[in-house]
Order: C-alpha cells, then structure tokens, then sequence
C-alpha cells in the first residue's frame, strides 16, 4: 500500500465527512453558505471531523508504541486495562471531585491509566508463559477487574449513567468546546515521532538497547506516558474505541515492518481513515439517526482482530 | 585492555561467579571455555555491563566500568547474546543500521551508511539486505546480528556462543571474520564457545571457567592440552596435531 493511496483516502474521506448529516449541506454550499449552514459547520461538523482525525491518529500510534515496547502485537490501550484504569480514574474524579473542570478531571484519569499500563507491564515480566495470545488476555482480564470496580462504585453511587457514556465512543457529541481536549494528543504524537527510533530499539529487548547504549527503562517509561495520556484524553471526550490500536498498527506492521520511523506516517494516516471510515458508516446506516463509533468499530475490529489471529495460526 | 578484579555475581544464595580476576590482551581473540553452568556467560555479561555485579571492579582502558556514559560505553564496547535474537519484522539493512545508533542517534550521515555498507558487505549479506530478518534461516540472522556489532565499530567485541545453530560452513565463515576482525581492524574479541576445537583453531587466549572461578587461562597453546582440559570438562581427551592445528578428539 503506497502511501499516497491512504492520503487520498483521507482527503476524500475527510470531506464527505464534513457533508454528511441530518442538516444538509453540500460542498456546491460551501461559497454561498446561509447563516444556519455555516454554523453546522463550525460548531458540529468540523469539531467532529477534527476529533476523528485525532482520535483515529492518536489511538493507533499508542497501539504501535505499546505493541513495540511490550514485543507483543496483540497489545493495545484496551487489551492492557489501560482504557478500563482511565475510566476508573474519571469515575474517581466524578466522586471526589464532581466540581472539577475538565483538565483536573484528565489528570486524575491520566494518573490511573498510567498506573494502570505500568501495574500490565508488572504482571507482564511476572507473567512466565510469554505466548503471544496469553499476554493480552491476561491485560483484558485485569481490564475487566478495573471495569467491575468502576461499575460497582458507579452502581453506589449512582453514576451509572454517567460512566457509560464514557463506555462506548462517541462521535456525535463532538462540538465546539467539548473537543478541545483531544489537541493535547497533537504533541504527544509528535513527541513518539522523536522517539521512534529509540522506540524501535527498546522494543528489541533490554539487552539489546543497552548495547546501543540506550537507557532501556526511561525509553519504556516514555512510550507508556505518551499511551497513557493520549488514551486519557480520547477516553474522556469521545469515550472508549475498542480495538483501534490494535488492528491499524497490526495491519501497517504488516506490509511495512516493525522499524517504527518508518511505519509511524502509515499507521497515523490509516488510523484516521479507518476511523473516518467507520464513523462515516455508521452515521448512514440507520439514517438519520446513527450508531456509535464504539460499536462500528467494535464489530468491524473484533472482526479483523479474528482474522488476524487466524493467520497468525496459519503462519506459524 | 579489559581488567577484571575479584568480581563475584550470586543469585539468591548461590555463586555463580566467585571473585573472578583476569586480565583479557587487546587486539587479541580470547575465547571463554568450559562447562555449563561455569558462568561464562555471567562474566561476558558483567564485562558489557549488561548486568551489575555484586562484587569488584572491571576496568576497560583504565575505566571504571560503572562511572561510564553508557552512550560512550556502546562506541568502545559491544555485545551479541543469544537473547537478543527476537522475530522482530526489521530489514538486514535497518538492523545493521541501528549499530551506528551511538554515533547518530538515528540521523545517518555519509560515514555512517559508510560502516553500513562495509559491514554488508563483510558478513556477505548484500544480496538479502532488503529482506525482513523473520523471512531467514538462522545463520542468516546470526550473521546479520553480527554486522550489525561490526557496524557498531566498537574497540571490543563480545559474543556469547556467536556459533549457535550455525552449519559448518557459516560457523567457519564467522570465525575467520572474527579473526579478521582482531588481525586486520585491531579490534579485542571476546567470545564464549563450546566447540573447543573452533576455541582451538581460532583463539589467542582462552579462559577456562569452571563452578564460577577461573581454573586456567593462557595461551592456547598452553590451555588445549589432554591434563587442562580433562580438569575443565571431567573427561578424557586425545590431542592431534593436524595441519598445525591442535585438535581435540573426545567423541569416544
């Protein structure tokens, strides 16, 4: 796949992205907008295609971060419980406090995932029977203990309703102001850009970084921050996308290999228009009302992460 | 010159190196020898301080080892260990490029690709530079891992057992690299093997380990005889010079 196919893609995507919806616009509008017109796009389209782009970039790169660091393709902000500690962590902050503006509530949230990702990676080098498939379901398992526990204490205090729309993503919320959040993952994407070939490195093994003359831990330290907040900051504006960086990453590792520098670009753009993608289909399918990215992509990654598994049977 | 002083390395309660002194000659192939479990490769471990020791001192060049940069310690020193063999879909040439990592920290420059492509072309891998490393048969890989310590251009050159799951025919394609390596470029090379008789026909030095000490070390010379070897290995050996070679005979 050469990358100027995904570019295309994204830039096709990306505008019937802009023009689908219960309000009608189309691109012939575009220089003769009415008031109402203009305002759609400002407020909800455009918010909406920006926290796609950034959600399907973001989510994908963590993916590929982790896989590297942790050696195991089948890891990813949702088969570590690092999605699940980030919910916990907004549950914490809805509890204690429910006053708190967005930022506060991020940090809380960011601190139990990055506890979270580092208590997965404990249990990793505890873990003796290092299978590929047996790592993430360990992650899953742990996922789903911190799940039951934010469920629970959501039951106590009657925060049901509020911890679920953090349970399955959401693109139609996205309007102006309650996106803005998700532009904190712009840096930290350019930050594993940097680190992508250290990032490569760290992933072939302590030893293996050491000789290079690489500080092994602080490069791990580094990736698994980068996950852990950008996993906070998507969980928290548009709620949890199963699967997200666990298929892309999978796929681009694929055709262009595991040197991080140079698959980053692909998994990035294939990210979003993967994203786009989905969010596009399930808006049309049940138009005019629509279905929650969470559950497109959901089925269509459980889908592709069977395959993946079935293959990986059939090469070995 | 690699200098190690009374190291000693336990876990839990067991020693597995105790108070281990010796001296390794630069320029030279000094081979580690002796039984598993001898702690060979505890030793070749701490002297590429990929683990800490518990006890004494090793100098290179007059350095303490543990007040070292480890960004300068990976242009002077470099190691291959088995472990460090994962299926990691990378090219031979990007393996062997992540070597100048010390130098460039990524960013290659024209000396760089310079190392780069000496180092292909040392260990005879032009053809298969482009092919993915999990896409190869195993002396393939071994001998892709080891242009890659070659395009590290390190001082000294540590392998733990380099000739693992090599044929004949690469295990000695590697050996006379090694070699080339000491005689021609100067380079220290230290390596733990098995095959005494590849220690034999390769090496300046040997180390014999036994239940972590050092029982002998020497020249080769001095080390391949049948009373040497019968105290390393616990077992009987018949010596044979052929072609100027020594050759241990110990199948029977």
């Amino acid at each position: 796949m050469k990358l100027i196919y995904l570019v295309i893609s994204f830039i096709v995507l990306s505008i019937t992205s802009l023009f689908i919806g219960v309000q009608n616009i189309s691109p012939l509008d575009l220089f003769n907008l009415s008031e109402e017109q203009a305002h759609i796009l400002l407020v909800s389209r455009f918010p909406r295609l920006v926290s796609i782009i950034l959600a399907g970039v973001s989510m994908s790169i963590c993916g590929l971060i982790m896989q590297q660091l942790t050696r195991n393709k089948f890891v990813s902000p949702t088969t570590a419980g690092t999605m699940d500690s980030a919910r916990f962590g907004i549950l914490v902050s809805l509890m204690l406090f429910s006053t708190a503006g967005p930022i506060v509530k991020m940090l809380v949230a960011f601190v139990f995932a990055l506890l979270g990702t580092f208590i997965f990676m404990k249990l990793l080098d505890k873990v003796k029977f290092k299978d590929a498939i047996f790592i993430p379901l360990v992650g899953m398992m742990f996922g789903n203990i911190v799940g039951s526990i934010t469920t629970f204490f959501a039951y106590k205090n009657d925060l049901i309703q509020n911890m679920s729309s953090w349970l399955q993503g959401n693109f139609s919320m996205m309007i102006q102001g309650r996106y803005e959040l998700l532009y904190i993952s712009i840096p930290l994407v350019l930050i594993a850009y940097l680190y992508a070939n250290k990032f490569t490195i760290a992933g072939m093994g302590e030893e293996f970084a050491v000789n290079l003359g690489l500080n092994h831990k602080q490069i791990v330290n580094i990736g698994l921050t980068i996950v852990a907040l950008i996993t906070t900051v998507v969980v928290l504006t548009v709620g949890m996308i199963p699967f997200l960086g666990l298929i892309v990453p999978n796929i681009v590792t694929m055709y262009r290999g595991d040197h991080l520098q140079k698959s980053l670009s692909h998994t990035a753009l294939l990210g979003a228009v993967f994203v786009l993608a989905c969010d596009i289909l399930g808006r049309i399918v049940i138009y005019p009302y629509e279905i929650p990215i969470g559950l497109t992509v959901g089925v269509i990654g459980s889908g592709i992460f069977l395959y993946l598994i079935m293959r990986r049977k059939a090469y070995e | 010159m690699v200098d190690v002083k009374n190291v000693s390395k336990g876990y839990g309660n067991k020693n597995v190196i105790s108070e281990v002194s010796v001296k390794i000659a630069k320029g030279k192939i000094t081979s580690f020898i002796g039984p598993n479990g001898a702690g060979k490769s505890t030793l070749l471990s701490m002297i590429s301080r990929l683990i800490a020791k518990d006890a004494g001192e090793i100098y290179i060049d007059g350095m303490d080892l543990t007040r070292c940069k480890n960004n300068d310690l990976a242009k002077k020193i470099s190691i291959l260990k088995q472990s460090n063999h994962i299926n990691i879909r990378l090219t031979v040439k990007e393996l062997v490029s992540f070597g100048r990592f010390p130098y460039s920290q990524g960013r290659l420059t024209k000396e760089d690709r310079k190392f780069i492509n000496e180092a292909i072309r040392y260990m005879e891998l032009e053809e298969i530079q482009d092919k993915f490393l999990d896409q190869l048969s195993g002396g393939q890989r071994q001998r892709a891992y080891i242009a890659m310590v070659i395009a590290q251009d390190t001082e000294y050159v540590l392998l733990d057992e380099p000739l693992n799951n090599l044929d004949m025919k690469h295990s000695v394609q590697i050996m006379k690299v090694l070699r080339k390596l000491a005689d021609e470029l100067g380079k220290t090379v230290i390596i733990v093997i098995h095959d005494i008789n590849f220690a034999s026909c390769y090496s300046d030095y040997i180390v014999a380990l036994k239940d972590g000490r050092v029982i002998k070390e020497g020249t080769t010379d001095e080390i391949i005889t049948p009373s040497v070897l019968n105290e390393v290995y616990e077992m009987d050996f018949k010596i044979e010079e052929i072609n100027r070679e020594k050759i241990c005979v110990f199948y029977s």
